[in-house]
């Protein structure tokens, strides 16, 4: 909302000394939030005068241009009293008339410098303005003639073009609906400063009669009041008023003609938007309804819409003329030869507003208003101060009739205890305090012992409870009054578990030198294909999104991989040789049980609605993904480095699992995006984690990463589930250690886990660990085979192992494993 | 051997050892004259033809000359031990100054450890740390905390609907879900921040994105004020950006509390003073208060939806964004940088904030 300050000041008796910035420091601390203080005219430095046009000769110019050799009369404004000889381009002017002239040595916004300067064959000395040279608007059809009344020669038009007046413009919240007019912002001026204000709509307003026009309201819920005035004889070609429009400009709203730019500054006066019919056009008597479904309106804008059954119409003979406090109907609409005009000031149900406003995406001034709420009260003077408006500026007359019908909505009364105040602020505020600051906001109080009632003023319908009154009276006190005091110590109980465990996660993750980051969850079809997820793949059912930023990616996405890869694939661009990143985050699949429930919020829903809400909800896994891409360890003068591969992701996998105390069981799997050979897939306890290894060289490629880049994507949630609680501390013997090296030859299609896992069963208790140490495939073990080297380690908890019982342990070991897996040692 | 010849091979002995000029030449020395084709070796085994007489006499005469070269052998071989030792220390002389990063370095995201960071500063009063879904019930997202269906404070906050839009779920457009469910499934006193990421349907740039973090607090307990809001702020404010910076309320609306509040906080850059060096402070642009979020008196009603007894209890709520908070902490210029994911960034804040 804008407001000029001198609009302000005209209802508020505000010391002339109180400057803009300390007008609206003073209204930001009662919540009327300062967006900007504008000054039009800031960036123009005089002299910037008013001068008569004494003489114009049009000269001919070689490009077909014309221009204008002026002599203006400037009085005494140049120094010398002698008429200001100036050239001009524009023709919208004649001897006689008042203009505006910058003099030399002025600046015009732009940092624009006049000097007097030789020009078409002149001395040029200084510019007769536009009103866009001036940054007032945009009108660039000629330059500004003033009215013959604005002024004499050589006087100062900042003045006179209201220029270095300043606008203030604040944000108005929704529960502060009554600042969205000059009468709102003036009483919080006047609160502020604790001085008198004049209410705007305090006027005498003619009493409703027999004469006027015809209203019928069917629904008086969503129209308690409606007033209609009439004005007949009005010129339409009658001009708004420079100070009328100057305003509206200064508030933001464009003049359009005076009919209505009388209802918008009345709106922006007192707050109640107004519509105007051509009266002329109007058939039988006006009835307000709720419109049928599928019924039709053409509104003012041209637009065709269709009504709801909850949308507010007004209506005549001819069927729907409006869509009631939300905007007008085409067929009765206001033209440049309109003479009669009925003026319609009603009160609408603010709920309905924002809802038709809602369903038919209108969003205007008024309804703005109307949909946060308008006072009801002050409908019947909101409508007289237009007809004086009209009249007074255009002609014609007032007819007698006066149409108001309903009356406005009751006020509610709400009862406070005098202490609440205190109570809920922690400022030592006191009863007198309480019933003084609610009266200084219009409540009318009934006071009893110890609590009192409060009736809110009708400008006020966001007052509905004790604690909306706590509100204004601390707002008043000042909320820089609330003392700093910290709550008592709660008992917490300190990280949860699982935040605990996920702090340890990244922690490990950063020690395994990879880098987090956070990318968007949107995804779509394109990056499902280009992963090579195949058609009914579990990751293509996803959450959509009906509003998506981006119709390429309207989904949730169910696979962290996409932004991940692109990151990495932003480094790789970017010239990094090695990346590996990490991100964890939920991902979505949908749930099938149906739309989630809307209750009520008078009291708490039971535990079995509560249940139906949560499973609504898509099931939101955390998942952790990991990319590998180039260098994993970089080259130096050491030697060569080592780019990423396949089992570098899976390595990730094993050291978070490890950390965690999770046993993991790996196996190689087919899944897109990984490569088929180069993949494994991770389960815990019978359940499947996640995979990881190189991935598809197609996809490496279709996302810009290096091949043999690897990649990880796990269920976070299942990994963190089974991480061990309390490690028990380990039992260790101090013995000697003996240690047994077998190479056993087996089949191609043998997994090294499972050779291992059966020397670990073989070799019994004394082993105390086993490690692969080298592949070897080639001539000695011929085509097929491979062959596979163990450093096995035994020890006994209680005694130093005798070569003999090594030897059997290893022996066993290596039985097993031929057993199990054909192995041959060699 | 006769005695001179002793003397002689002892001297000579004496004079290879002495001579000697590495290890590797003083074994060859050492095998050369004490060992079994050595001249004093032979001579030893010699003594046992001798007559008995002459066994004892040329026995300690072979004997001395023997344990003279083992004695310089030994003194020998120290020498060259310390000196060759002394030389291979010198000729393992290193550039310390190569670079040794081999192995690149991790790191954990900002906005990560910053919540964390936030999660602790509360934890450390007693607090506890609240999580909950990204997508969300609409009845929890709005309702429950005062927005109905046709209030106007909805248009406030531009959300993203699940399609159909009649499911009823959002992308939370706050983290005050959280909240709300807090209090549905714990008696008070409640006492919880809850970090999180949270969405609004704004275009993307320096200073805006659709996805972003909150981080909103709730306190519920008998006795409860704004002036516990007010402590609770100043207290985070001066963890967060150091020891006197406080904080400032403006009224507001926000239909989850009334009271409402605006926060302001201290600029930390000027410390209020709103210029620095002489020039208008580029941090607050000259206001000496930075804007850092909302607060305020939770609303009885939302209590009441939320099961809460409002004639007991009285609560206060705050929420901040920690994206905002962080770029002004850190100097952050531009917020995409947090969602581009490059390593450059991430890397420079290390693993905790
Ligand atoms: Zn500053």
């Amino acid at each position: 909302m804008k407001a000029p300050v001198s609009w302000i000041r005209e209802y508020v008796d505000l010391p002339a000394e109180v400057t803009t910035e300390d007008l609206t420091t003073r209204l930001t601390s009662l919540g009327l939030k300062l967006e900007a203080i504008e000054s039009a005219g800031a960036d123009i430095t005089g002299p910037l005068v008013v001068g008569r046009v004494l003489t114009v000769e049009p000269e001919p110019q070689k490009n077909g241009k014309t221009i204008n050799w002026c002599t203006v009369d400037v009085g005494a404004a140049n120094g010398t009293g002698e008429p200001q000889g100036i050239v001009c381009g524009a023709h919208n002017f004649a001897p006689g008339d008042l203009v505006v002239v910058i003099l030399p040595g002025g600046v015009l916004p732009g940092n624009f410098e006049i000097s007097a300067r030789k020009t078409y064959g002149h001395l040029s000395a200084g510019m007769i303005c536009s009103a866009r040279e001036l940054g007032l608007g945009e009108d660039h059809d000629g330059i500004i003639v003033l009215p013959a009344d604005a002024g004499e020669p050589g006087d100062d038009a900042f003045d006179v073009l209201g220029l270095r007046e300043e606008v203030v413009e604040f944000e108005i919240n929704p529960d502060r609906a009554y600042a969205l007019s000059l009468r709102g912002i003036a009483r919080e001026a006047a609160l502020a400063y604790g001085v008198r204000f004049t209410d705007p709509t305090e006027r005498d307003v003619p009493a409703s009669n027999d004469a006027g026009y015809p209203v019928v309201i069917d629904d008086p819920d969503g129209c308690p009041v409606f007033v209609a005035r009439r004005v007949s004889g009005f010129d339409p070609a009658a001009a708004t008023p420079d100070w009328m429009a100057k305003r509206l400009q200064q508030a933001g709203m464009r003049p359009i003609s005076l009919a209505v730019d009388v209802t918008n500054y009345v709106m922006l006066e007192t707050g109640r938007p107004i519509h105007g019919y051509d009266a002329a056009k109007l058939q039988g008597p006006i009835r307000v309804r709720r419109a049928h479904e599928g019924e039709r309106l053409t509104t003012l804008d041209g637009t065709e819409r269709v009504l709801s059954a909850e949308d507010l119409v007004v209506t005549d003979d001819s069927g729907i003329i409006g869509l009631g406090g939300v905007m007008g109907g085409e067929t009765t609409e206001m033209s440049a030869t309109t003479t009669d005009i009925l003026v319609e000031a009603a009160h609408w149900d603010a709920r309905s507003m924002f809802r038709t406003g809602k369903r038919h995406r209108i969003s205007s001034e008024a309804g703005k208003r109307n949909e946060r709420g308008v006072d009801p009260v002050i409908t019947p003077a909101a409508a007289d101060r237009v007809v004086e408006l009209l009249t007074t500026y255009g002609g014609g007359t007032v007819d007698p009739g006066v149409t108001v019908v309903g009356t406005p909505p009751d006020q509610p009364r709400i009862t406070m205890s005098y202490d609440l105040p205190a109570r809920v602020t922690g400022i030592d505020i006191d009863a007198a305090t309480t019933v003084t600051n609610l009266e200084a906001v219009g409540c009318a109080l009934t006071k009893e012992d110890t609590t009192l009632t409060a009736t809110p003023p009708p400008w006020r319908p966001d007052l509905n409870d004790p604690f909306d009154l706590v509100e204004e009276v601390a707002r008043i006190v000042g909320y820089d009054q609330v003392p700093s005091v910290l709550p008592r110590d709660a008992a917490g109980r300190g990280l949860t578990r699982e935040q605990r465990l996920r702090r340890r996660v990244g922690r490990t993750l950063a020690g395994a030198g990879c880098v987090e980051v956070i990318s968007f969850p949107f995804v779509g079809d394109a990056a499902f294909d280009t992963l090579g997820l195949p058609a009914d793949d579990v990751r293509r059912r996803t959450v959509r999104l009906a509003n998506p930023l981006s119709s390429e990616e309207p989904s949730y996405t169910t696979t962290l991989l996409p932004g991940l890869l692109k990151a990495a694939a932003r480094n790789v661009g970017r010239g990094a040789t090695g990346v590996a990143l990490f991100e964890t985050g939920t991902v979505a699949f949908p749930s099938e049980s149906g739309p989630a429930p809307i209750y009520g919020v008078e009291w708490r829903p039971s535990e079995d609605e509560l249940a139906k809400l949560f499973e609504a909800l898509p099931a939101q896994p955390l998942h952790l993904a990991v990319v590998l891409a180039g260098e994993r360890e970089r080259s130096g003068w050491w030697g060569a480095g080592r780019e990423a591969d396949w089992s570098d992701a899976i390595a990730v996998v094993r050291r978070l699992a490890a950390e965690l105390g999770v046993e993991v069981a790996v196996a190689s799997a087919t899944y897109q995006p990984w490569h088929p050979g180069r993949c494994a897939v991770f389960t815990v306890a019978g359940e499947e984690l996640g995979h990881a290894g190189e991935l598809h060289p197609k996809v490496a490629q279709a996302f810009g990463l290096p091949a043999r880049s690897a990649a990880v994507e796990i269920d976070l949630d299942l990994l963190l589930r089974h991480a061990r609680d309390v490690p028990p501390g380990p039992q260790f013997s101090t013995y000697p250690l003996a240690k047994e090296d077998v190479a056993l030859v087996v089949a191609d299609d043998v997994t090294a886990a499972e050779v291992e896992a059966a020397l670990r069963e073989g070799a019994g208790d004394l082993l105390e660990s086993v490690r692969l140490f080298d592949v070897y495939t080639g001539d000695q073990v011929g085509e097929g085979r491979k062959s596979l080297a163990f450093a096995l380690r035994f020890r006994a908890p209680d005694r130093t192992l005798t070569e003999e019982e090594t030897a059997a342990a290893r022996d066993a070991a290596v039985a097993l494993a031929a057993e199990r897996t054909g192995a041959v040692q060699r | 051997m006769k005695p001179e010849e002793v003397e002689a091979a002892r001297d000579a002995a004496l004079a290879a050892i002495a001579a000697a000029a590495d290890l590797a030449e003083l074994k060859q020395v050492r095998i050369d004259h004490t060992g079994d084709r050595s001249p004093l070796a032979l001579a030893n085994r010699e003594i046992g033809a001798l007559p008995p007489q002459a066994r004892k006499e040329a026995g300690q005469r072979i004997g001395r000359a023997r344990g003279a070269v083992n004695q310089a052998l030994a003194a020998r071989q120290e020498v060259l031990e310390a000196e060759h030792e002394e030389r291979m220390l010198v000729e393992e002389t290193v550039d310390v100054t190569l670079p040794t990063d081999r192995l690149p370095a991790g790191a954990r995201h900002p906005l990560t450890t910053g919540s964390e960071l936030i999660a602790d500063i509360f934890v450390a009063m007693g607090w506890e740390v609240a999580e909950g879904p990204v997508i969300e019930a609409e009845w929890l997202n709005f309702d429950a905390l005062n927005l109905g269906a046709d209030h106007p404070a909805r248009t406030m906050q531009d959300t993203f609907w699940t399609d159909p839009a009649d499911d009823h779920l959002v992308l939370r457009t706050h983290t005050s879900p959280v909240q709300a469910r807090t209090m549905l499934s714990t008696e008070p006193p409640i006492y919880v921040v809850c970090p999180g990421r949270v969405f609004r349907t704004d275009e993307y740039d320096a200073t805006h994105s659709p996805v972003f973090h909150q981080v909103e607090g709730l306190a519920i307990d008998e006795g409860i004020t704004m002036a516990h809001l007010k402590g609770t702020l100043d207290h985070f404010a001066a963890q967060m950006f150091g020891e006197g910076i406080s904080t400032r309320f403006r009224p507001s609306y926000f239909p989850f509390t009334e009271p409402s509040a605006e926060v302001d906080l201290v600029c930390f850059v000027c410390r209020g003073a709103t210029v620095v060096d002489g020039v208008t402070c580029r941090t607050c642009r000259g206001e000496g208060w930075i804007e850092w979020g909302g607060c305020g008196v939770v609303n009885p009603r939302v209590l009441t939806a939320c099961g809460v007894d409002a004639e007991r209890y009285t609560g206060f709520a705050f929420g901040m964004g920690i994206d905002r908070t962080l770029m002004f902490r850190h100097g952050i210029e531009d917020l995409r940088e947090l969602f581009e994911g490059d390593i450059r960034f991430t890397t420079a804040f290390g693993s905790e904030l």
